[in-house]
């Protein structure tokens, strides 16, 4: 059993936007690519070019089909560690591998004492952590600590490597902790959410949901009814009238 | 807080990094490469660089592997056994060159058209088209013809450009954006973060596909359109935003060729064409004088209503009332059309309002002074902020060139192209098909030691620039130029390896490709087309094609039918050039061109085809490649991307030009250039002048920066093309006017195809078999994390992506009795294949479809034979045949559109049954296991990419703490 640090005002996390989440998969392989050979053992991969090829990703989009006939509609969910408040994968650490940073609420593993029993992917609701197949310790998703406070990169890269290259700007990252903060302005005005809240381990992370689409099947009564009544004769008439309207 | 020893939270990322082009796709974002001693650390996008700005998608970020890859070919080959066999020895690049310029020197002595070069996923075209002219071979394309030929030569004959990378939709200015059959990747990252910023700005977005993943998915509204159809939607939009005046007049009048006079005189020569002065100027009639004038008189404000007598006989009317007749007709209704399109008559109004109200409701303003070409000086630019983009979905049909110019179409009647918020050329386009060159290699132009009179592709504005003899027999073997495929100008690929087997309309004595795979992926009628590069002739024992030489850095499916293989680097190991004259990368603002330079050297073997070609070049003394003396010009492609000079001037990059490097388009060669280009980060940009950013076809400041870029070496503004005189020319031709005449079983298709104004016509297959034998449509989406068969080696990207079910719509699967990772028989009128399912609700209800070059041959790519590529991944391609089923009149015709020769890959119909899976369900047809090359390195079993590089950090870290 691990403890949680007493709950201080810095909490780092990402606000994820689903009306805008292609499903590109930009930010699973970047991550994939920044983290092999950073932050601990590399995400290996076993069986690379087999029958079989899996690995550990401390990052995945998954894609599902939503509703049914014509209100169906694909989804794209990223998925990664939330670095919740009441992280249940910390407490049940046998070992104190398993952690939450005090300074900024993040959740690491040290992987010196990871035993690899499993019991935090276990007791994670949402699979957000992977073991390694290789080296037998448990991956996660670090916010890319190796990226935001690093001294080498240049202010404006100081974010994980998932938010650094999303295409379509689907990823933010900030302090959630601070109401004024960008991340938390976006999470106010877009209703962002809770992934089931339900388990009260309050996660960090946040899903802002798709904007509602109005159905655009309008009968817009003017110009159908114009379209339907309208005449070759007429649209001669139309034309001559907007051509003398037309200036000089 | 336990004491984590690994947590080092400033790690140095690199020792180093170096900025070049990504080749994971065709999109060529930069990107910055980390190097932590020889290793690969990292990639990530470039924030300076013009297409990306910094990010970086899935296949860019799965860099590292795909330059890793154990599929890598590790030296020239030349082959052994038989073809297929995959028995190859392993030779010097001397034996090599060699044998390939022995085979080539008495090509070019005798006949240089026995030389087919075609070239694939080139990104070099401008090197590779050049040196097939001076090889003195009509035989030359890239993949065009079997990709996206319809959209881009539609947008060339229409409006002078077509999307990508021929243009931008506005992103920061637009209103309403909809998107016609984008398959989610070209192009990928821009259009990306142009939907990111849509979505900030709340403007809608609205995606017309049958499929309803990526960009559909996050579309506000998803159209899941009938494929094959798109046309007809588009034309229904057009007669509902005509017969409510929803079409700026204004704009037309000035920008294209609506109110030109076209005459009108059934059954003559000139019927349909344009009435021209006698400088051959086409005519308008002013309102103001009511004289008959040249259309580019300043001043004069031209009718789109009048009726002349013409003195030659017949009448003449501006081509808009040509327009308004067809447009206008009652085919083209929503009512008329919801059936065939599966888009009801409702939901068009919608569109059509939305389109309507964007364009008109929402004008952007703005405020900046331009001269237009007759010297009209305008205070503001006002723009019609409706913005599309199009892509293979609309195009990849035998209607698709009319499809793809319908589209262009609609834009202009808003005017919404090149104007504020609508979609906006990126330089050097806009450039009508009458700038281009017209394709070289007529029978005449086709002589022993010597290069072709121009470049093999061009643009054809008549018959009379057609590459058929007097009996109508084409010069090109893919027939490109001919009367089956006239405006292909991207030639035809896909048909060269069928028809030089078939010696029709001749043979060839060596086929010579790069990066194609053509026994597999890149084929329609895959077993086939192997059959045709392994058989022999039964009287000479030799193959029917004899010699192949191939190029390509890995272990592809067509290696083992080649007969000699020269092996390429990855993208990180080598010099190209992002070229001006070849596919530039530019933005609507700004000019822009870049490199790719050696990050990291080979470890095997091999060189860049590039500089391979230009050394084959000197070795065959080919004008350009030697001096006087027959010296090599150029020791590799870098030399050549440095100091070759197209014309004085201009040469493939256009930046840090002259001797100091300080010139921007035009300029000396400079010594020192691809250096400067390393240090700006890979590319080079200048921006446009402000007042040239808008209505580039008329506008006389862009036209100036175009001359000074070295884009044309006069002004060339033009005006768009609406009614296309041609498709007019050809349809005469088929009338029988005019001296190059279509042989007479042609004449019928090529009357109802090649209108001047866009038709729509049921695609081929479709009309061809029986609807009820073959109810469904099948088609393929290219996924966002996969690029052709690039991708799917990549130990990263085949776990997103290793095996591809057939997506089947709700209602059928419910009428199959099928579910998830049940089995289908899917069979067209050529094949049949067996393939698992995957239930969506999110698809047109008569259609199927799967993403595109996932299946693998087993034994190809280094992968195991057992890989779920080849068990569980498929191609729909066993199912096209390059031809089209017989019709009766014992002839097979082009599974192609009949105007460019695109091949339509998107016109396949099945009909789908269920099947047993049994114990260990595996894809049908299951080809036999092909050996790979020799020498090539083991599968690990376990990849743990990165661990030198954290040991390296570690070893570091203690020494810094000892010291």
């Amino acid at each position: 059993m691990t403890c949680l640090p007493s709950a201080s005002g810095k909490k780092l996390g990402l606000v994820i936007d689903l009306d805008i989440c292609v499903g590109c998969q930009a930010c699973v392989v970047n991550c994939k690519e920044w983290n092999t050979a950073g932050y601990g053992a590399p995400l290996a991969d076993i069986n690379p070019y087999g029958d079989n090829p899996s690995g550990a990703w401390l990052n995945r989009v998954h894609a599902f089909e939503a509703g049914k006939g014509a209100d169906a509609r694909v989804v794209h969910f990223p998925k990664s560690c939330l670095h919740c408040e009441d992280a249940p994968c910390v407490t049940v650490c046998p070992t104190g591998a398993s952690y939450k940073r005090e300074e900024d609420g993040i959740v690491l593993v040290n992987e010196d004492s990871c035993i690899g029993c499993g019991l935090c992917a276990w007791s994670c609701p949402y699979g957000a952590r992977e073991m390694d197949p290789a080296e037998g310790v448990m991956k996660k998703c670090t916010l890319c600590v190796d990226r935001i406070y690093n001294e080498h990169l240049a202010e404006e890269d100081r974010v994980p490597a998932c938010v650094r290259t999303c295409p379509t700007s689907a990823r933010h990252f900030g302090d959630l902790g601070d109401p004024d903060s960008d991340v938390s302005q976006l999470v106010a005005a877009r209703g962002g959410y809770d992934l089931m809240p339900e388990q009260n381990t309050k996660p960090v992370n946040k899903y802002l949901p798709p904007r509602p689409r109005p159905r655009h099947e309008i009968e817009d009564v003017d110009l159908v009814s114009m379209a339907k009544k309208t005449t070759p004769k007429g649209f001669w008439k139309w034309l001559d009238q907007a051509l003398d309207q037309l200036p000089g | 807080m336990p004491d984590d020893k690994n947590l080092n939270l400033s790690p140095k990322p690199s020792d180093r990094i170096a900025k070049t082009t990504c080749y994971m796709c065709a999109c060529r974002c930069g990107i910055n490469v980390h190097m932590k001693g020889d290793e690969i650390r990292y990639i990530e996008g470039n924030r300076d660089h013009p297409v990306n700005q910094g990010v970086l998608c899935a296949k860019g970020s799965a860099g590292i592997m795909q330059h890793l890859s154990p599929a890598r070919l590790r030296s020239p080959l030349k082959r052994v056994g038989k073809r297929g066999e995959g028995k190859f020895a392993a030779i010097s690049w001397d034996e090599a060159m060699e044998m390939a310029t022995s085979w080539l020197k008495p090509i070019r002595e005798n006949d240089p058209k026995k030389l087919a070069f075609f070239t694939g996923r080139d990104q070099s075209q401008a090197l590779t088209g050049w040196w097939a002219q001076q090889f003195g071979t009509p035989n030359f394309a890239a993949h065009g013809g079997f990709c996206s030929v319809n959209m881009a030569a539609a947008g060339i004959y229409t409006i002078g450009g077509a999307f990508w990378e021929f243009g931008s939709p506005d992103w920061d200015r637009t209103e309403l954006f909809l998107m016609f059959g984008v398959a989610e990747d070209h192009d990928s990252n821009p259009l990306k973060m142009g939907l990111g910023k849509l979505k900030e700005r709340g403007i809608r977005t609205i995606s017309i596909n049958p499929v309803q993943t990526g960009y559909s998915a996050v579309a506000d509204d998803w159209v899941g359109i009938t494929p094959g159809t798109d046309g007809l939607l588009i034309m229904s939009l057009i007669h509902v935003l005509m017969k409510t005046g929803q079409i700026d007049l204004d704009y037309l009048m000035r920008y294209t060729n609506a109110p030109w006079l076209v005459i009108r005189n059934p059954g003559q020569a000139d019927d349909g064409l344009f009435l021209r002065d006698k400088d051959n100027k086409p005519q308008v009639i002013d309102t103001k004088t009511g004289k008959t004038v040249a259309f580019d008189t300043p001043g004069i404000r031209p009718k789109l209503k009048a009726e002349i007598k013409v003195k030659s006989g017949g009448m003449a009317t501006p081509s808009f009332m040509l327009m308004v007749d067809e447009w206008l007709d009652e085919t083209y209704t929503p009512e008329a059309t919801e059936d065939r399109t599966g888009v009801s008559a409702s939901r068009v109004y919608g569109l059509a309002k939305s389109i309507a109200d964007a364009a008109f409701s929402r004008e952007v303003v703005i405020n900046e002074p331009w001269v237009d070409w007759k010297g009209e000086r305008h205070e503001t630019m006002i723009g019609r902020p409706v913005s599309m983009h199009a892509m293979r979905g609309i195009s990849a049909h035998s209607n698709g060139f009319q499809t793809c110019r319908a589209l262009h179409i609609l834009q202009i009647l808003i005017g919404s192209v090149e104007s504020p918020g609508g979609f906006r050329f990126k330089p050097p386009y806009p450039k009508p098909a009458h700038i281009h060159p017209r394709p070289a290699g007529k029978a005449d132009q086709v002589k022993a030691n010597t290069p072709l009179a121009g470049a093999p592709l061009g643009y054809v504005l008549s018959p009379d620039d057609l590459l058929v003899d007097a009996d109508g027999t084409p010069s090109r073997i893919d027939k490109a130029y001919s009367w089956d495929a006239p405006l292909s100008a991207h030639g035809l690929m896909h048909m060269v390896i069928s028809n030089a087997y078939a010696g029709d309309p001749y043979t060839v004595d060596v086929l010579f490709m790069y990066m194609a795979n053509m026994a597999w992926n890149s084929s329609m009628n895959t077993r086939g087309v192997i059959d045709m590069l392994t058989e022999t002739d039964p009287e000479t024992g030799e193959y029917r094609i004899p010699k192949i030489i191939y190029s390509d850095a890995y272990s592809s499916e067509m290696v083992a039918y080649a007969d000699l293989i020269l092996p390429d680097t990855t993208y990180l190991e080598r010099h190209d050039c992002i070229s001006l004259l070849d596919r530039p990368i530019c933005e609507p603002d700004a000019v822009a061109d870049a490199i790719r330079w050696p990050v990291v050297e080979p470890d095997r073997d091999v060189r860049g085809f590039q500089s391979v070609l230009l050394d084959l070049g000197a070795r065959l003394g080919l004008p350009g490649m030697v001096d006087d003396a027959g010296k090599p010009l150029y020791a590799d492609y870098a030399d050549y991307m440095t100091n070759h000079q197209r014309k004085p001037g201009i040469g493939p990059l256009a930046g840090f030009r002259g001797s100091d490097g300080t010139n921007a388009g035009r300029g000396a060669p400079n010594t020192n250039q691809i250096q400067q280009y390393i240090e700006n980060g890979g590319f080079w940009s200048e921006e446009l002048p402000e007042n040239a950013r808008f209505f580039k076809m008329a506008n006389s400041h862009y036209q100036d920066f175009a001359v000074r870029m070295g884009f044309f070496d006069k002004p060339e503004p033009y005006v768009f093309q609406i009614y296309s005189e041609e498709l007019q020319k050809f349809k005469l031709a088929a009338e029988g006017h005019g001296k190059v005449q279509p042989p007479d079983h042609m004449r019928d298709q090529i009357k109802t195809c090649f209108t001047p104004l866009p038709v729509w016509y049921e695609p081929f297959e479709g009309s061809a078999v029986d609807a009820k034998t073959y109810p469904i449509h099948a088609l393929t989406q290219r996924p966002m994390a996969m690029y052709h068969s690039w991708g799917s080696q990549n130990p990263w990207l085949r776990q997103i992506h290793g095996h591809n079910p057939l997506f089947i719509p709700g209602n059928l699967a419910r009428s199959l009795d099928v579910t998830d990772g049940d089995w289908v028989w899917v069979e067209s009128h050529h094949g049949k294949i067996k393939v698992p399912v995957a239930v969506m609700e999110g698809i047109n209800p008569n259609t199927v479809w799967t993403w595109n070059a996932i299946g693998k041959r087993r034994g190809a790519w280094q992968l195991d034979k057992d890989a779920p590529e080849s068990r569980k991944g498929f191609l729909l391609n066993h199912l096209i045949h390059e031809l089209l089923p017989m019709k009766g009149d014992g002839l097979r015709w082009a599974n192609s559109d009949p105007i460019t020769g695109q091949a339509a890959w998107y016109d396949l119909k099945v009909n789908i049954t269920k099947a047993e899976a049994g114990d260990h369900p595996v894809i049908e047809p299951d080809f036999p296991v092909i050996a790979a090359p020799p020498d090539m390195p083991e599968r690990p079993d376990v990849l743990r990419y990165g661990d030198t590089i954290i040991a390296q950090e570690i070893a570091q870290n203690k020494k810094g703490e000892n010291q």
